[in-house]
C-alpha cells in the first residue's frame, strides 16, 4: 500500500513513464490504484518518431505490471515522510 | 462499477473508455485498435472492430480482426485515440498486407544480418 499511497500523493505532477519495453511516455500523472496501473494524461511520447502510431494517443492507461521506471520530478517527494511511512510498513504496522 | 460491490479500481477505471475507439499495445508488440466493449479488474478487454495495424519504417497496413477478448495479461498500454488529431504522421503510407509482410520480412533479415555479423565480429574483442 506504501507506493499506492506515494503515487496518489503524486497525482497531478508530470511523470516520464519507462515501460518494460523501453517505450517511454511523459506525462501528467491523472490516477493510480493498488496494482500500480497508472494512468497519464496529456501524453506525449519521448522518442515520438520510433513510434507513430502514439501520435494522436494524449491520455493512456499503463498496466502496472510492464512498468519498468516512474521518473519523477526532483522535488516530488519528501524524504522524511517517505523515510518514516517506510519505517511503519517494514514493521507491520 | 458499484454494482460488483468493492470498487478494485479505486482511481484508475477503464469505465470513461466505454465505447470509444482505442489503441491496444500487446507485449509482443502487436498494436489493436477497436472500440472498447468491456473491462475488468485485470485489464481482460473486449474490443469490437478490432484491426491490426502493422507499421514497418514509413508503410503501414491495417488488418480486420472482428470481434475481440485480449487476456489482460498481454496488454501493454490502452490509449485514447483523439478523434480531432490524425493517428499517423501524414508522410507515412498505407500499404496492401503483401507489401507489409515482405517490408517485415526484409526488416527481420537485416536485423538478422547485423546479428550474425556482430557474433563474426565478437573474437576481435575491439573494445
Amino acid at each position: 500500500m506504501l507506493f499506492f499511497s506515494y503515487f496518489k500523493e503524486l497525482v497531478g505532477k508530470e511523470v516520464t513513464v519507462e515501460l518494460k519495453n523501453d517505450l517511454a511516455i511523459r506525462g501528467t500523472l491523472h490516477s493510480v490504484d493498488q496494482y500500480l496501473n497508472i494512468k497519464l494524461e496529456n501524453t506525449r511520447v519521448v522518442d515520438q518518431v520510433k513510434y507513430p502510431h502514439m501520435l494522436s494517443v494524449k491520455n493512456c492507461f499503463i498496466r502496472g505490471s510492464v512498468v519498468r521506471y516512474v521518473q519523477l520530478p526532483p522535488d516530488g517527494v519528501d524524504i522524511e515522510i517517505l523515510h518514516d511511512a517506510t519505517r511503519r510498513e517494514a514493521r507491520g504496522d | 462499477m458499484s454494482w460488483a460491490g468493492f470498487d478494485p479500481f479505486y482511481g484508475t477505471s477503464l469505465a470513461e473508455n466505454l465505447d470509444k475507439k482505442l489503441l491496444v499495445i500487446l507485449r509482443d508488440g502487436r498494436k489493436l485498435i477497436g472500440i472498447l466493449r468491456s473491462f475488468d479488474q485485470f485489464a481482460n478487454v473486449v474490443i469490437e472492430d478490432a484491426v491490426e495495424r502493422i507499421i514497418v519504417g514509413e508503410q503501414f497496413c491495417d488488418v480486420s480482426l472482428g470481434l475481440y477478448i485480449i487476456r489482460g495479461e498481454n496488454v501493454v498500454l490502452i490509449g485514447e485515440l483523439d478523434p480531432a488529431r490524425e493517428e499517423l504522421p501524414s508522410h507515412m503510407q498505407r500499404v496492401s498486407y503483401k507489401m507489409i509482410e515482405e517490408a517485415r520480412k526484409a526488416e527481420r533479415e537485416a536485423t538478422e544480418l547485423k546479428g550474425s555479423m556482430r557474433k563474426r565480429m565478437e573474437f576481435l574483442d575491439l573494445e
